[in-house]
Order: C-alpha cells, then sequence, then structure tokens
C-alpha cells in the first residue's frame, strides 16, 4: 500500500502543533468489559491530537475463533481485494471471511474497504517454521508485494481498528460499542513527521503484538536496519513500527522477559550503569552491547500489550507523559491522569512512573509495579 | 493584594460544573465570573480542562475538585488556585503573580518559566520542576515541593526560589532526582534531606545555609506548613542544603569558537 496520494490530510504541508494521546485499561482478572469508558476517556483528551489518526486495539476480542488468526486488512481498490483474497486461499486456510461493520459518519472520509478474515496455517504444508514466524512473513509479503492493500492487525482473539480522524470518530465508525475484550488501548494521533493515513494511525501490530506512542523515535533508521536483518521491512511511514518489530524479536523471538526488553529499549546510562552491582553491571552492558541497534532514542512513552499483558514504558528521561492508576483488578495507562479519573473516580492509587521503568500489568501476575515510582505516593503523615 | 481578599467564603462565591466543558468555555466562564467581581469560585467535575485561570488579574480564589489540565494558572497574573487531588503537566507555567496550591501530587514541568508568584505542591513532582524559572527584581516565583522530585530538578533555572521538603523520604533516604540543577544560572534550591554528588548537575555548587537563607526557608516553610497543617518548626529542624548556580552563563562559550 504505497499509493501516498490517497492520504487524506486536510492540514496539506502546514504543521500543526499538538500531541499525542494514549490510554490503556485492562482487567488483570481477564474479564472482558465494553470499550464505552476507553473511547469516553480518549475523547477526553482530544485536544492532545489533530484528526488525522485514531484507533483501538481489543485482546478477548474474538473468543469464538480464538484458535484463528484473525487478519484486518485495508484495501484502496477492489483489484487489491481479489490479489489478496487468492494469495490467502493459497496460502492458509481461510475459516470466515466478512466486511469489518462500519456506519455512515460525517467525519470519516474516503475510508478504505476493511475486511476481516480468521484463517489457520495448514501445518502440514509448512511445518518448516513455526505458526507465528509463517503468518509474519505473509503479511509482509502482502505488504510490501501487493498494492494497495494492507495488513494491519494479524493476532489471535484480538484486533485493531483505525483509520484517519478523531479516536472518537472512529470508534464510531468502527461500531467498537459491540465489541469487549479484557485489555483496550486507544490513540489519538497528532502526525510529528510523517503523513496521517489510515495505515500510519495507531495501534501498530504484528501478530498479537500493539504498539501505541507518544513521541518521535530519531533512532528510526538505526533500528530499521537492524530489524530489517531478520525479516522485518517497515512499511508504514512512521516510526511507530519499529517499536512493535522489535518487541516481537525480542521477546517472542528471542524469549526475553519484558522488564530484559524495557532495559534495551530504555538502557541506564553508562554512568548509571557503573553506580550498580557487579552483576547487574554484566548484564546491563551485555544488553548495550548485544542489542545498541534497538535502543529508541528520542522522545517516547509507549503502551505495548500482548496476548494477556499490557505494559507502559517511557523513554529514560521521561519526555513524554504517562501517568498510571489502579483500582482493584484494573490496570490504567494514560498520557493524563485526568481521562483516568473521568472513568474511574475513586482510584486506589494513581502515580507517575520513572522514566525508562515498565509498568507491567499481566492475567499471569499480580497487579503490583515492581520498580519504585517515586511520584504521587500517597504521604504515610498526611490524611 | 492582602491576604483578606481571599478566604472570602460566603460573599460572591460562584459555584461552576465543569463536567464536559472545553477549556475554552471553562476560562470564558471564569473569565465572566470574575468580571463580574465575583471573589470566590468553586469548580466541580473538573477533568482535564487546559490553562485554567491563564487570562485571569484579579485576587480571586479558585477551589478545584477534580483533575485539572495542563497549564494550570499558566500566565496567570494574581488569582489565588487551590486544586483539591492532583494537577497534571505544566502548572503555573510563565506565570506572572499569584499562587497554586495543590493538595497532591503535580505532574512535568511545575513552574515552567515562571516569572512571579508562588506555587506550593503537598506531595511529589515529575521531571523539569521549575525548568527554567526567572526572576527580575522584586519579581521573585516560589516553589515548594513537600515530597520528592523526579530527574531534572530545577533544569536551566535563572531565578526564582525552590525549596524540596522530602517529607516523603525515610531516615536516611536519599532523594532520587538525577541532574538536579543542570544548566543552572541563577535563583536558588534549597533542600532538605541528601543527595549524593553524582546527582547534582555540572554547573550547580553546594553551601551550607546562612541567616538570610534561613528567613526564606522560615517564611515559605511557613506557609507550606500553614497550607497543609504541617508543624513549620518540625519540618525546619531538619538539615537543609542550598545549591546555587556557580557561573551565570554556564554555556556563553559552548558555540562560539
Amino acid at each position: 500500500m504505497k499509493e501516498l496520494s490517497k492520504i487524506n490530510n486536510p492540514y496539506s504541508e502546514g504543521k500543526v502543533i499538538d500531541a499525542c494521546s494514549i490510554f490503556g485499561a485492562m482487567d488483570t482478572s481477564g474479564k472482558r468489559f465494553a470499550g464505552d469508558g476507553v473511547i469516553k476517556a480518549i475523547a477526553n483528551m482530544h485536544f492532545r491530537g489533530n484528526g488525522l489518526g485514531g484507533g483501538f486495539a481489543i485482546y478477548g476480542l474474538y473468543p469464538e475463533y480464538r484458535e484463528h488468526y484473525a487478519f484486518h486488512i485495508m484495501y484502496l481498490s477492489k483489484e487489491a481485494k481479489l490479489e489478496v483474497e487468492s494469495f490467502l486461499e493459497q496460502r492458509f486456510r481461510v475459516e470466515v471471511s466478512e466486511e469489518v461493520p462500519t456506519r455512515h459518519t460525517p467525519a470519516i472520509v474516503n475510508p478504505p474497504l476493511v475486511w476481516r478474515y480468521f484463517i489457520n496455517v495448514d501445518a502440514q504444508k509448512y511445518d518448516f517454521k513455526s505458526d507465528d514466524d509463517y503468518v509474519v512473513d505473509r503479511v509482509m509479503e502482502i505488504n510490501t508485494g501487493i498494492k494497495d492493500s494492507f495488513v494491519f492487525s494479524s493476532g489471535k482473539n484480538m484486533g485493531v481498528f483505525k483509520g484517519v480522524g478523531y479516536p472518537e470518530e472512529l470508534a464510531e465508525y468502527f461500531c467498537i460499542e459491540q465489541y469487549e475484550g479484557y485489555l483496550w488501548t486507544a490513540h489519538g494521533r497528532f502526525p510529528t513527521n510523517t503523513p496521517g493515513w489510515w495505515g500510519g494511525a495507531h495501534p501498530f501490530n504484528i501478530l498479537d503484538w500493539t504498539v501505541i506512542h507518544n513521541g518521535e523515535i530519531s533512532s528510526y533508521g538505526t533500528n530499521r536496519r537492524y530489524l530489517e536483518g531478520f525479516g522485518y521491512h517497515c512499511t508504514m511511514q512512521t516510526d511507530t513500527e519499529v517499536v512493535a518489530y522489535a518487541i516481537d524479536l525480542l521477546i517472542r523471538r528471542h524469549n526475553l522477559p519484558i522488564e530484559i526488553a524495557a532495559r534495551i529499549l530504555a538502557p541506564p546510562f553508562w554512568d548509571d550503569i557503573e553506580r550498580r552491582p557487579v552483576r547487574e553491571q554484566k548484564l546491563l552492558r551485555a544488553l548495550r552491547q548485544v542489542y545498541g541497534s534497538l535502543l529508541l532514542n528520542g522522545p517516547f512513552t509507549v503502551v505495548i500489550a500482548h496476548q494477556g499483558e499490557m505494559i507502559g514504558l517511557t523513554d529514560r528521561i521521561r519526555l513524554r507523559p504517562l501517568t498510571v492508576g489502579t483500582k482493584g483488578s484494573m490496570l490504567y495507562l494514560s498520557s493524563e491522569e485526568s481521562a483516568i479519573r473521568l472513568v474511574c473516580p475513586d482510584l486506589e492509587r494513581a502515580w507517575i512512573p520513572m522514566g525508562g521503568e515498565p509498568i507491567v500489568g499481566s492475567l499471569e501476575r499480580p497487579l503490583v509495579p515492581r520498580e519504585v515510582a517515586i511520584a504521587g505516593e500517597p504521604h504515610p503523615d498526611v490524611n | 493584594m492582602t491576604k483578606s481578599a481571599y478566604r472570602n467564603k460566603d460573599k460572591r462565591t460562584v459555584k461552576i460544573d465543569a463536567y464536559g466543558d472545553t477549556h475554552r468555555e471553562l476560562n470564558a466562564k471564569l473569565r465572566d465570573a470574575v468580571s463580574n467581581g465575583t471573589l470566590r469560585i468553586e469548580l466541580q467535575n473538573v477533568y482535564g480542562q487546559r490553562y485554567i485561570g491563564t487570562d485571569l488579574d484579579k485576587p480571586v480564589e479558585i477551589e478545584i475538585f477534580g483533575v485539572p489540565g495542563n497549564d494550570l494558572g499558566s500566565f496567570m497574573d494574581g488569582p489565588m488556585i487551590i486544586v483539591r487531588g492532583n494537577a497534571q503537566d505544566g502548572c503555573g507555567n510563565t506565570m506572572n503573580n499569584g499562587e497554586i496550591i495543590v493538595h497532591g501530587h503535580a505532574g512535568d514541568i511545575i513552574g515552567h518559566s515562571a516569572r512571579g508568584g508562588k506555587i506550593f505542591i503537598r506531595e511529589d513532582v515529575g521531571y523539569r520542576a521549575a525548568i527554567h524559572m526567572k526572576e527580575y527584581r522584586d519579581k521573585k516565583p516560589v516553589l515548594v515541593v513537600g515530597g520528592t522530585a523526579q530527574d531534572f530538578f530545577g533544569e536551566y533555572m535563572a531565578g526564582g526560589i525552590v525549596i524540596l521538603l522530602g517529607l516523603n523520604l525515610k531516615e536516611g533516604e536519599h532523594h532520587k532526582a538525577r541532574f538536579i540543577g543542570t544548566g543552572m544560572h541563577g535563583g536558588v534550591i534549597y533542600l532538605r534531606g541528601s543527595v549524593e554528588d553524582f546527582q547534582l548537575g555540572k554547573e550547580v555548587g553546594v553551601a551550607e545555609l546562612d541567616e538570610q537563607d534561613r528567613q526564606v526557608l522560615q517564611k515559605y516553610v511557613g506557609e507550606f506548613a500553614a497550607h497543609f497543617g504541617y508543624d513549620a518548626g518540625e519540618i525546619l529542624k531538619h538539615k537543609f542544603t542550598k545549591l546555587f548556580p556557580l557561573y551565570l552563563r554556564p554555556y556563553g562559550r559552548l558555540y562560539a569558537y
């Protein structure tokens, strides 16, 4: 999908100065909930974006097809759809194919055709590789090889809905109110340096990984070249894509825990490392040596999610905001505390984590951040 | 502007429900209320509206219930804002006069470029509090933080008085902020509680307090304690350290060859 003349950007080349809005909500008990609160929260940060991108990722979305890869694909032409569908028929077992339900919304103009497919990998044909690797390769093949088509969601029991518009407008367009999930992320975009187009909206996805991002990754070129060596091709004209692929590489393929991956993306400074205990020094040095090309430079706050886990992370000098709130089994991550309070006024705890420290919500582990967060700790001797 | 202008709870008090208002609508309501001679405004259901109080120049008291949005009181010139909860980023940005009192914690760049007025935060502050705060003659902004701070506290400070009390630190626990006073070239920082050398920026010096410093602390820690119900005497018993800028133009030669 390289047809960027079809971008709809009302601002043309003019630059509007805003930020991005990020919101994530997870019930760590696994209970599914509707997205009305998430939509309300992200809409409350309307002024952070400029209407050039909005989107949602929902986990626990398709329990009736939990074993199938759910592909969400955008098409800019009917020919592209025919070509991709014949590609899918040849390489997968396609169980269901249907148009993603949408409704007419005045704010959403020139939308692409969006379809979804529940598919299986035929194990007998392709047992030389893991199913996941096979799927990644095919997604890359479609996104780099077939004109006017774009796979923007490819995980199991989850899905991404996104496009050009404010997030609350996209929610209306994609009839988001009909869906439920135990983990939701939402994004309102202000494209910093790259075009505002349907594929460039957040969340970014590969397999069941999604990333939403506020900031700009100035190490994009270095990161992209490194990831190309592992078969990841950046096609979406925006920096956030590298985070999704980096996380897939580090956690799924190299089997590293998120705490280690966070130290690779946002490593401590060299002089900080020197003050750590010797064993930790060795580890941190080794990570910077082996994975130096995956260090993310520049300001960022990201919320990364995959099946069963939601992770909030900022750059090590926290040049973009992230606030955390908890109540019971619920974990909220947001650019602004006000958006969390709007949907959960009686938070048990709200705090601002240190730069570079990951905040992890997981179905498998209790809801306790393991790093010490200093801002916003309740005062022992007040009230 | 005297203290008695505030605290007038019965006379000319206006209640405003901010639910669903955009920042423009809410600030227009505030302007109207103040131009009608209102002395006290209660704002209910505030959820993230930005720039609250930005263009007010009267000594009105505004009490906020909820979470005010970014740049609370930016460019403000006189009002007293009391927040019953936490504040977000940019609170007191380029403020000229007045007071902001936060009964909770606050986000990043608190007091950013402030050039007058006072900010009291009961709990912690995020990154870069007091960044490029400035002063001119009798215009001297003051920031007092009851908890502790994250990194780059007092970065590029050009003036003003910043006090970090660390009341939530345990006995013997250091402040955690790194790069304190990096690029500082004016003003003063008083720290209650200890830091190690590596936490300080290269542009700050460390000094013992003199009599004048003690008077400054007496005054502003006293005001902090009165706002939040602390015993100022107890707070002041503890050892304080003074940080001051070593150079007036730390980067004067950086780009000059």
